[in-house]
C-alpha cells in the first residue's frame, strides 16, 4: 500500500491499485479536486502539482514512483491565506473558465522559486506546457511578473 | 401572493416588453407569468423550496436572513457572464457585488433567453428599421412560448440588460414599500444604500430584515430605473465573482463533484460518429479493478467503477461492434460533398444588389476558392457528468448551456417528469458551444439509471471528447469579383456547409424550417456597399455531426470573405485599409477599423522582417476591427501584436470586454495556426493536444483592446473577438511573404514558432 505526503499530511492509498496517475488519487481518493484532468498525456499542465517543490504532470506520474512531498494547488494556498501567486491572479483577473489556472498557477509558483525575477522568455519557455484555451496568456504573463514583485517586496 | 395575479390578464394585448418582464418576476405563481408567456402558464421556479423566513421577490433575486442571492439564469463558460448579470441587479438594488451569493439557479423556461433568436433574423445588425424591429420582436416572442434557457451566440447580456436590471429595481422598491409600513413614512421619503432602507431622520433596516414583510408589497408594474449617470458600479471594471475561487482550486466544475459513495464511469464508444453499438464483449473488463458494472449504451459502453482511473483502463478493454457510417469516409471524400453542393440549389440568397452576372460578364474576373476544415470545440474540461437517481427524483451536476433540454431528456430516457428533475449548472472549463450537447449527459443518466441509488460520475477522455465532438463544420468559399477604378466593383460570393442549425437542433428533436442563417452567417450582412454584390449559401448533407463553435458561421466566413477582400484591395492597388473604409457603410464599423489603424499605426513603415494584416467582421451586432502585426524568425513566423477594437454600444465591464476580446482573438488565432479535425477510414484521426494543438504562451501575442460605445444597442462580447483573427493573420503573411493562403490551418503551409 502507498503512502504519500500530500499539502505536509501522511495519507494512505486505499483503493487506487500502484500504477495509478497521481491525478486521479488525488482527486477520486483525497478528494483534492483543484487539480484537473485535461488530456492524460501530460500535454496540457492542467494536473500540474508541486513534487519536492518542482512542478510535474501529475496525470502521468504514477503513484508508485511519487517519492518527495506533494503540493496541490489547496496546498499552496487558499481564500483565507493566499500565496503570493493566487494574490497575482485575483489582482490581475486572469482566469475566464478558470480551468487551467490551478496548473498554471502551480506552474508559476514553481518558476518563480527557481527564477525570482523571470523575464519573458522564460516565463515563455516556463508555462508553455501549460494551455489556456480561454486565451487569458497577456494576462498570465502581468501575473506572473506581478507575483515575482510581490514576492521580492515580501 | 397570488391576488396580484388575476387582474393583469386583461391587459397582455398592450403591455410593453418591460412591463411584461416586471409582471413575470414579481408575483410568484401568479397569473403574471401567464402574461408573457400566454400560451403557457409556467410557475414561478424560486417559489419552490423556498423556507420559511425567505422571501421571493423576483425570480433574480433571494433574500433572507443570512444574505442576498442574485440568481444568474446563463452559464458560466468563463465569459464573465455571472458578474456581469449580478452587478446588473446589484446596481438596481443598490448593495455592493461582493455582499451577494451567485447562484446560476434552476433549470426552467421561466428562464427564457430572448436574445439568442436575433441572428437567426433575415437583417443586418446595422439595419434599425421599423420592419427590422418588428420581426425581432416577432421572433422573441416565440423564444418565450418555446422557454429555452440557453446560454450562446453573445445573448446573455442583450437578454439580461434591462431584465436584470428591473428585478433589482423591483426589489428595492418593494424594500422601501415593507421599511415605509414598519415605520409609518411615505416610501418616497426613503432611500436605500448598501443593502439598508434609510429614513429621512437617520433610521436604518438591513434588506434582510425586511425580506419576509417585502414579499407581501405590491411591486411597481415598470420599476424606474437609475439613469446611466448615477451608475456605481456599472460602466466600472469589477471583480469577478469566481476569481478567488478559480485561483485557489476551489470553484467547482461538474467534474470536481464527489459524494462519499459515489462510483466514477468511463465509456467506450466507437470510431465512427452517429453509428450504433450493434455488439461487444466486456469479459476482459470485467475483470479489471474496480469494476462494478457494465452499462451498454445506444452509442458506447459504459464502465462502473471504484475511481475514474479504473473505469478508464476497463472501458478501453471493452471490445465493440457498430455500424459503419453512410458519409464519405475521408476528408477528401466529405471536401467533395461540400464542393459538389455548389452544384444543387442554393439554400438561400441573402443579398443581391446591383446585377451581378451583368457586372462580371466581362474584363479581369477574379476567381477565388477556399477552405476551412472541421474543428474541435477542445475544452479544456473535457465531457463530464454526474448524476443522482434515488426514490423517483433525478439530480445533475452538469456544466450545460441548455438546461431546459435536460428536463427534456430525462422524461424521454427515463420517464422521469420535469417536476423530479433538478439540473444543477456548474462552472465550465470551457464550453464554446460544445456544452449545449446533450450526447454525454444521456450517456450519464442511462448509467446511473444502472446504479440507481448510487451517484456516479462520467467523465470522457480527452480522446472521446475529441473524437466525439459536434465539430466546426467543414466550408468553402467560391468568389467571382472585379475591382474598377481602386475599388469593389463586384462581389459574388458562395458559400457552402453542411447546416449546423439543422444537425443541433435535428439532435434535440426540434427542425428549423427554411434556410440556414449559420451558413452565410457574417457575410451577406457586411457594411459594405459594393455596387454588385450577391451572397448565396448552399447546404451540403451532414457528415460529421456539426455543432456550434464559438462565433458558429463568422467563425469561418470572416475567414473567408475578409481574405477576399484583401485579394481585392490587393487587385486594386489600394491600401486594404482605405479600401474597406472606402465602401464602408456603417459609422460605428468605420469607427472601429479607423481606431484599429490608428491602434497599431497602420500604413507606418515597418522592419522587412514584419509586416501586419488587417481585418473586419461585423458578428452577434459588433463590428470588431482587428490588426495583427508578425514577424519572420529563424524558427518561423511569429504572431508578436495584436490590436482589437470593438463597438459593444454600452460597456458594463470593460475590464472583462477586454479579456473576452483578447481570449476570442486567441481563439481564433489557434485555429488559424493549427485547427484542423481530419477523418480517415470513417473516424477522426485528432485525438489529443499533441496532434490538435492550441496557441501556447510563446506563441500568444500582446493585445491591446479599445472599446467602443457609438452602436444603438447594447452587444454581448463572449464571440465577436474570434472572427477577424485568421484574416487579419491570413492577410499579414501575405503581405509578408506575398502568399495568399486561402486553406486553414496556416501551419499546413508556412512555418509559426
Amino acid at each position: 500500500m502507498v503512502e504519500l505526503v500530500i499539502n505536509g499530511q501522511k495519507r494512505k492509498v486505499t483503493e487506487a491499485t500502484d500504477d495509478t496517475p497521481l491525478l486521479w488519487v488525488l482527486r477520486d481518493e483525497m478528494g483534492l479536486t483543484g487539480t484537473k484532468f485535461g488530456c492524460g498525456i501530460a500535454m496540457c499542465g492542467a494536473c500540474t502539482v508541486h513534487i519536492d517543490g518542482q512542478a510535474v504532470r501529475s496525470c502521468s506520474y504514477p503513484i508508485s514512483a511519487v517519492e518527495g512531498d506533494v503540493t496541490t494547488i489547496e496546498g499552496l494556498g487558499n481564500p483565507a491565506s493566499l500565496h503570493a501567486v493566487q494574490k497575482a491572479w485575483i489582482e490581475g483577473q486572469v482566469a475566464q473558465c478558470g480551468y487551467c489556472q490551478s496548473g498554471q498557477i502551480m506552474t508559476a509558483a514553481a518558476l518563480l522559486d527557481e527564477i525570482p525575477d523571470p523575464t519573458d522568455m522564460q516565463i515563455d519557455q516556463a508555462m508553455s506546457g501549460n494551455l489556456c484555451r480561454c486565451g487569458t496568456y497577456p494576462r498570465i504573463r502581468a501575473a506572473v511578473h506581478a507575483a515575482a514583485k510581490m514576492m521580492a517586496e515580501g | 401572493m397570488a391576488r396580484y395575479g388575476q387582474k393583469k390578464a386583461s391587459t397582455i394585448g398592450t403591455i410593453a416588453r418591460r412591463t411584461f418582464l416586471i409582471g413575470s418576476t414579481a408575483i410568484a405563481g401568479g397569473a403574471a407569468f401567464g402574461v408573457w408567456a400566454y400560451k403557457t402558464p409556467y410557475g414561478n421556479p424560486l417559489q419552490a423550496g423556498l423556507s420559511e423566513g425567505e422571501a421571493a421577490l423576483t425570480p433574480y433575486v433571494k433574500i433572507d436572513q443570512d444574505g442576498i442571492t442574485i440568481i444568474t439564469p446563463r452559464a458560466e463558460m468563463g465569459q464573465g457572464i455571472h458578474t456581469t448579470l449580478a452587478a446588473l441587479v446589484a446596481e438596481e438594488l443598490d448593495v455592493s457585488l461582493d455582499a451577494v451569493r451567485v447562484e446560476h439557479g434552476p433549470a426552467s423556461k421561466a428562464y427564457f433567453n430572448d436574445g439568442i433568436t436575433e441572428e437567426a433574423t433575415p437583417f443586418a445588425a446595422t439595419d434599425h428599421s421599423e420592419q427590422a424591429e418588428r420581426v425581432r420582436g416577432a421572433v422573441k416572442k416565440l423564444g418565450k412560448i418555446l422557454g429555452m434557457q440557453i446560454t450562446g451566440g453573445s445573448s446573455s447580456i442583450p437578454d439580461g440588460y434591462i431584465r436584470m436590471r428591473s428585478a433589482g429595481a423591483a426589489a428595492r422598491a418593494a424594500l422601501i414599500g415593507a421599511a415605509a409600513n414598519q415605520w409609518g413614512v411615505d416610501p418616497d421619503t426613503l432611500r436605500t444604500e448598501d443593502g439598508e432602507v434609510i429614513s429621512q431622520d437617520g433610521k436604518r433596516l438591513a434588506y434582510t430584515q425586511l425580506a419576509v414583510a417585502a414579499a407581501e408589497i405590491k411591486l411597481p408594474k415598470e420599476p424606474e430605473l437609475k439613469p446611466r449617470s448615477e451608475w456605481k458600479i456599472l460602466g466600472k471594471t469589477q471583480p469577478r465573482v469566481d476569481m478567488v475561487g478559480k485561483a485557489t482550486g476551489t470553484a467547482q466544475f461538474s467534474i470536481d463533484v464527489r459524494f462519499a459513495d459515489m462510483l466514477y464511469a468511463a465509456v467506450k464508444m466507437g470510431p465512427y460518429m452517429l453509428c450504433p453499438i450493434t455488439g461487444h464483449d466486456a469479459s476482459e473488463a470485467e475483470r479489471m479493478p474496480g469494476v462494478k458494472k457494465i452499462v451498454p449504451l445506444g452509442d458506447g459502453v459504459g464502465v462502473v467503477a471504484t475511481n475514474t482511473w479504473n473505469a478508464m483502463q476497463a472501458a478501453k478493454m471493452i471490445e465493440i461492434e457498430f455500424a459503419t457510417p453512410n458519409y464519405p469516409m475521408d476528408t477528401a471524400g466529405q471536401k467533395a460533398a461540400i464542393a459538389a453542393a455548389f452544384d444543387q440549389d442554393a439554400d438561400g440568397e441573402n443579398r443581391n444588389d446591383g446585377n451581378v452576372d451583368e457586372a462580371l460578364g466581362d474584363g479581369d474576373i477574379l476567381e477565388r476558392e477556399y477552405f476551412a476544415p472541421y474543428l474541435a470545440h477542445a475544452t479544456m474540461e473535457p465531457m463530464n457528468a454526474a448524476v443522482l437517481l434515488k426514490d423517483g427524483r433525478l439530480d445533475i451536476w452538469v456544466g450545460n448551456q441548455l438546461p431546459t433540454q435536460i428536463l427534456v431528456e430525462a422524461k424521454k430516457h427515463l420517464g422521469i417528469a420535469a417536476q423530479n428533475v433538478h439540473v444543477h449548472t456548474t462552472l465550465m472549463g470551457g464550453a464554446f458551444g460544445r456544452r449545449a450537447e446533450m450526447d454525454y449527459i444521456i450517456q450519464a443518466l442511462h448509467i446511473a439509471k444502472s446504479v440507481e441509488g448510487t451517484p456516479i460520475k462520467l467523465t470522457w477522455t480527452r480522446e472521446d471528447d475529441m473524437r466525439h465532438d459536434a465539430y466546426r463544420p467543414m466550408a468553402m468559399a467560391r468568389f467571382k469579383a472585379k475591382v474598377d477604378g481602386g475599388k469593389a466593383a463586384a462581389l459574388d460570393a458562395s458559400y457552402s456547409a453542411p447546416s449546423v442549425l439543422g444537425s443541433q437542433m435535428g439532435r434535440i428533436g426540434t427542425s428549423v424550417p427554411g434556410p440556414d442563417a449559420t451558413i452565410v452567417q457574417s457575410t451577406w450582412d457586411q457594411p459594405y456597399g459594393i455596387p454588385n454584390f450577391r451572397v448565396r449559401g448552399y447546404r451540403p448533407d451532414t457528415m460529421l455531426p456539426i455543432g456550434s463553435w464559438r462565433s458558429v458561421g463568422a467563425s469561418q466566413n470572416a475567414f473567408f470573405q475578409e481574405s477576399m477582400i484583401d485579394e481585392m484591395a490587393h487587385e486594386a492597388r489600394v491600401d486594404p485599409y482605405k479600401f474597406r473604409m472606402d465602401m464602408m457603410t456603417d459609422e460605428a464599423s468605420k469607427a472601429v477599423l479607423s481606431r484599429v489603424a490608428n491602434m497599431a499605426k497602420w500604413g507606418s513603415s515597418l522592419p522587412k522582417n514584419r509586416a501586419r494584416g488587417i481585418a473586419f467582421c461585423l458578428s452577434f451586432g459588433v463590428p470588431t476591427a482587428e490588426v495583427v502585426e508578425i514577424v519572420q524568425t529563424e524558427n518561423g513566423i511569429k504572431i508578436d501584436k495584436a490590436w482589437a477594437a470593438v463597438d459593444v454600444g454600452i460597456a458594463l465591464d470593460p475590464g472583462n470586454i477586454e479579456a473576452q476580446v483578447q481570449g476570442g482573438l486567441n481563439f481564433g488565432l489557434a485555429a488559424a495556426m493549427t485547427g484542423e479535425i481530419t477523418v480517415e477510414g470513417g473516424a477522426v484521426v485528432q485525438g489529443n493536444f499533441h496532434d490538435y494543438d492550441s496557441i501556447r504562451m510563446y506563441q500568444a501575442p500582446s493585445i491591446e483592446v479599445a472599446i467602443l460605445e457609438s452602436g444603438k444597442k447594447i452587444r454581448g462580447i463572449g464571440e465577436p473577438g474570434t472572427p477577424p483573427a485568421a484574416p487579419a493573420l491570413a492577410n499579414a503573411i501575405f503581405a509578408l511573404t506575398g502568399q495568399r493562403i486561402r486553406s486553414l490551418p496556416f501551419r499546413n503551409t508556412v512555418d509559426f514558432v
